[in-house]
């Protein structure tokens, strides 16, 4: 016997294989199902930055990112989905240590934060759209409006989801399906924030440089 | 053993790190997180708007501060690590990150390469 088998079995003792221990618990299943469709969804906005990128100059003498966004409500923004990310991370900790109280809480905090998030974002497109700045404008507005629309579209359903995920818990409680169901949902919201991350640096921070 | 013979799923903690911190564990890391991210998206807002550093390579510093706060993201928020039980999870994100590159390189690539090699007169066409 040699030392290359004893390690290897040394190896599979202390970690025995996916393939022994038979299917992977349903949570596991889901979430990385979960994982994949986000990725994918990441997928689907790289197209739109791409778009926003190869358009940005293309203003057909309408106004430039530079001349329309207001970075004092980006930062009020950034700072308003960072804080729900971290809030919904409290979230997940209340829900799996299964604290009704902190759960409802976190939530509402989450949920208030988003909210303010996307006044502020729609507060800023009526703006833009009452100084001419309409997605019809020109290429470079089309783009814009696709790209931060569509991530302001997904924080919209993210708390719709989040509401109905609180009525569940409420009537339901503490199931095995809602617990996968608020682990997916922490997901969601956790990649939109990394989306944010590239929307306000790619759009709104080198979009105001000359 | 602590270690389970699964995956785990995106978003989950180490199973190890529960244990030891009892009930209320993971707070520090999603402190530790926010307070990174804080930190990073603060240097970006200052660095696209001081006149202190050298204007063409600000964009590549934003791009490098994304990247930063975007990996603080993953590894704090999302709790994607390089253990053993999360390698379909990075293989996931590694595959997607890949069409991602692809398809942003790509498209910038190409259109560059059209604006440059369109005649002015077509390209005050495609700008109107």
């Amino acid at each position: 016997m040699n030392v290359a088998v004893a390690i290897d079995k040394l190896g599979q003792e202390a970690l025995p294989k996916t393939s022994e221990a038979g299917p992977a618990p349903k949570r596991v299943i889901v979430a990385y199902g979960f994982w994949v469709f986000l990725l994918s969804d990441i997928v689907m906005f790289s197209a739109l930055f791409a778009a926003y990128a190869v358009l940005v100059r293309a203003t057909a003498g309408g106004p430039s990112g530079a001349e329309l966004f207001n970075q004092a409500s980006v930062a009020i923004q950034t700072a308003c989905l960072l804080a729900s990310s971290f809030t919904c991370g409290l979230l997940s900790r209340a829900v799996s240590s299964r604290r009704r109280v902190a759960t409802y809480l976190f939530a509402a905090v989450t949920l208030v934060l988003g909210v303010t998030f996307l006044t502020f974002e729609l507060r800023d497109f009526a703006d833009m759209i009452a100084r001419g700045a309409t997605p019809q404008r020109s290429a470079f507005l089309s783009a814009f409006f696709t790209l931060v629309g569509c991530h302001g579209l997904h924080v919209a359903v993210g708390l719709i989801w989040l509401v109905v995920m609180m009525a569940q818990v409420a009537i339901k409680g503490f199931r095995p399906t809602v617990e996968r169901r608020l682990l997916c949902f922490a997901l969601f919201w956790h990649a939109l924030d990394i989306i944010w991350v590239w929307l306000f640096t790619v759009v709104f921070l080198m979009g105001v440089r000359p | 053993m602590t270690q389970t013979p699964f995956d785990r799923a995106p978003g989950d903690r180490p199973i190890l790190a529960d244990t030891e911190a009892g009930t209320s564990s993971g707070v520090p890391v999603y402190t530790i997180g926010l307070v990174l991210a804080v930190i990073l998206t603060a240097t970006s807002f200052w660095v696209a708007n001081t006149s202190l550093l050298w204007g063409p390579g600000i964009p590549l510093g934003l791009a490098v501060l994304a990247i930063a706060q975007m990996g603080v993201h993953l590894v704090f928020f999302l709790h994607i690590t390089t253990g053993p039980d999360n390698t379909n999870n990075v293989l996931a994100l590694a595959f997607g990150l890949l069409v991602v590159i692809v398809v942003v390189t790509g498209s910038l690539w190409i259109m560059d390469n059209l604006n440059n090699m369109m005649p002015p007169s077509e390209l005050m066409k495609m700008q109107h």
